[in-house]
């Protein structure tokens, strides 16, 4: 597909309630600027992204997906960020080995006094889907005809 | 053959087992089947082992450790590893299991003999296992290296040794001569295209018939996410087209951590698509992550994705 000047790639940003969602709250009261083609989507824990729901995102013709949380040792539940964490990592590599680049996911620990990283964060992360164009569709990957 | 018949039917004889998991005669040499004998009569004339005994019967076990008394259940190598990760899932019961373990000399596939007409092959019985197989078909005998007609599972198998069993018997030979990780590094190194295409090419071949995912022996799930949830009749996709578009990523993560790299999903797929580069990426990706680790080989393992270590690597790191 051809690139325009003004191809804007669809995002996708998993944010945990108790750190990078209020994060993306401070970095909006606060006027920090972030591209709003970021779709934000709340969730309860990084551990409560089932890889599902990233596949999901690619499916429906996601361009980039990234998932926050906080920092490793800060989980509200104390520990559902280091599972998330190695599911996130295979699952990258596992997209990453059907054509969907490494630069398209990203896992960024953003805490809730972190205004100004998650704005740098979403601004950096669509930057870099940009620069890679429109994602191969994983949804069409049944369907060679 | 003989020495397996005679031993399942001295344990039957004497109550040890009330009966015996293992693979029955077809029409064929290689159309054998798995199965439950309960007589040393259906024994003697229908039991098999030979070089086509590929089938895996560790998950029969879940069923049979719900019947009363003991099964005898015969274990090649590669099986004992799908076993014992059975018991660390809590679905089969160890103490319901005879376990005799059998030698391995690297099963076949018959795709791989192809020869038109095949009549039948000789040499892919045991004892009598050789260097070549001797194919008769209608159009005349074809002679046929060993090795070029086995499994892709034998030629990076595991090893000879029994993870786990009561009794061994009948000899192996070392058939592992690749390495299992070659063709996933192969695929590592192409542009996000060509993987795409390569992976479009072979996934779109299939035509869901779940014979993977039937076989194998980490979809134990009593409820799949695969079974329909509108009909209750044959458990055939009939979800999302979401589940359908994305079934070999969806299931290959459901087993991750838990495949024990069997290769029961290569050996039935109808359609001929390599899932162990499914299975096996995840495996390469948690060996150099986290360690090596080799499911099924250690029951008191700590599993890599129930598990974790504070200071494991961040996604994306090092990998571009
Ligand atoms: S995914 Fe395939 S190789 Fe792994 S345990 Fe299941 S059948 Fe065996
Ligand atoms: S596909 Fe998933 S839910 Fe279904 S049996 Fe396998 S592991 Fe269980
Ligand atoms: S066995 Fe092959 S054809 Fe059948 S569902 Fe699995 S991948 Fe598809």
């Amino acid at each position: 597909m051809p690139v325009t000047e003004n191809w804007k790639p669809k995002i996708v940003a998993f944010c945990c309630n108790w750190c990078s969602y209020a994060g993306a709250d401070l970095a909006g009261s606060s006027r920090l600027a972030y591209p709003a083609d970021v779709k934000i989507i709340k969730v309860p824990c990084s551990c409560r992204v089932n890889p599902m729901f990233i596949l999901r995102a690619f499916e429906k013709g996601a361009d980039g997906v990234i998932m926050c949380g906080c920092h490793p040792g800060d989980c509200h539940y104390s520990t559902g960020n280091y599972y998330a964490r190695r599911r996130m990592t295979l699952l990258f590599s596992m997209l990453d080995y059907l054509g969907v680049e490494n630069g398209r996911t990203r896992v960024e620990w953003v805490s809730a006094a972190e205004g100004v990283k998650f704005s740098e964060t979403m601004n950096s992360f669509v930057e870099k889907v940009r620069s890679l164009g429109p994602s191969v569709r994983l949804g069409d990957l049944r369907c060679k005809n | 053959m003989q020495e397996l018949i005679h031993r399942a039917k001295s344990l039957l004889e004497s109550g040890e087992v009330v009966r015996v998991l293992g693979w029955r005669k077809g029409e064929n040499d290689w159309d054998v089947e798995p199965a439950f004998f309960a007589t040393t009569e259906d024994l003697e004339a229908n039991f098999i082992y030979n070089g086509f005994c590929g089938a895996n019967l560790s998950k029969y076990m879940i069923e049979a450790s719900k019947l009363d008394g003991k099964t005898l259940v015969f274990l090649k190598p590669c099986d004992s590893y799908s076993f014992n990760q059975l018991i660390k899932e809590h679905r089969i019961n160890r103490e319901k299991a005879y376990i005799i373990g059998v030698g391995c000399k690297g099963k076949l596939k018959i795709e791989n003999i192809d020869a038109e007409g095949i009549l039948s092959v000789d040499g892919a019985g045991y004892p009598d296992c050789s260097e070549t197989l001797t194919v008769h078909t209608l159009y005349g005998d074809k002679e046929i290296a060993y090795k070029d007609a086995m499994l892709e599972r034998c030629h990076v198998c595991k090893g000879k040794e029994h993870k786990i069993y009561d009794e061994l018997l009948g000899d192996s030979i070392d058939t592992c001569d690749a390495d299992r990780f070659a063709e996933i590094a192969k695929i590592e190194a192409m542009s996000p295209e060509e993987k795409f295409a390569f992976f479009q090419a072979e996934l779109s071949k299939c035509i869901r018939c779940n014979a993977c995912r039937n076989v194998c022996p980490a979809c134990s799930c009593r409820k799949c996410v695969f079974d329909s949830t509108k009909f209750d009749s044959a458990q055939k996709a009939n979800t999302t087209s979401f589940e359908e578009k994305m079934f070999h990523i969806i299931r290959a993560f459901h087993v991750a951590g838990r495949c024990t790299d069997c290769g029961e999903c290569s050996r039935v797929c109808p359609q001929g698509i390599p899932l162990h580069l499914f299975n096996r990426k995840f495996i390469k990706d948690i060996n150099s992550l986290y360690g090596e680790y080799q499911a099924g080989a250690d029951i008191d393992a700590a599993a890599p994705l129930t598990s974790f270590r504070a200071d494991d690597a961040e996604p994306g790191v090092g990998r571009g």
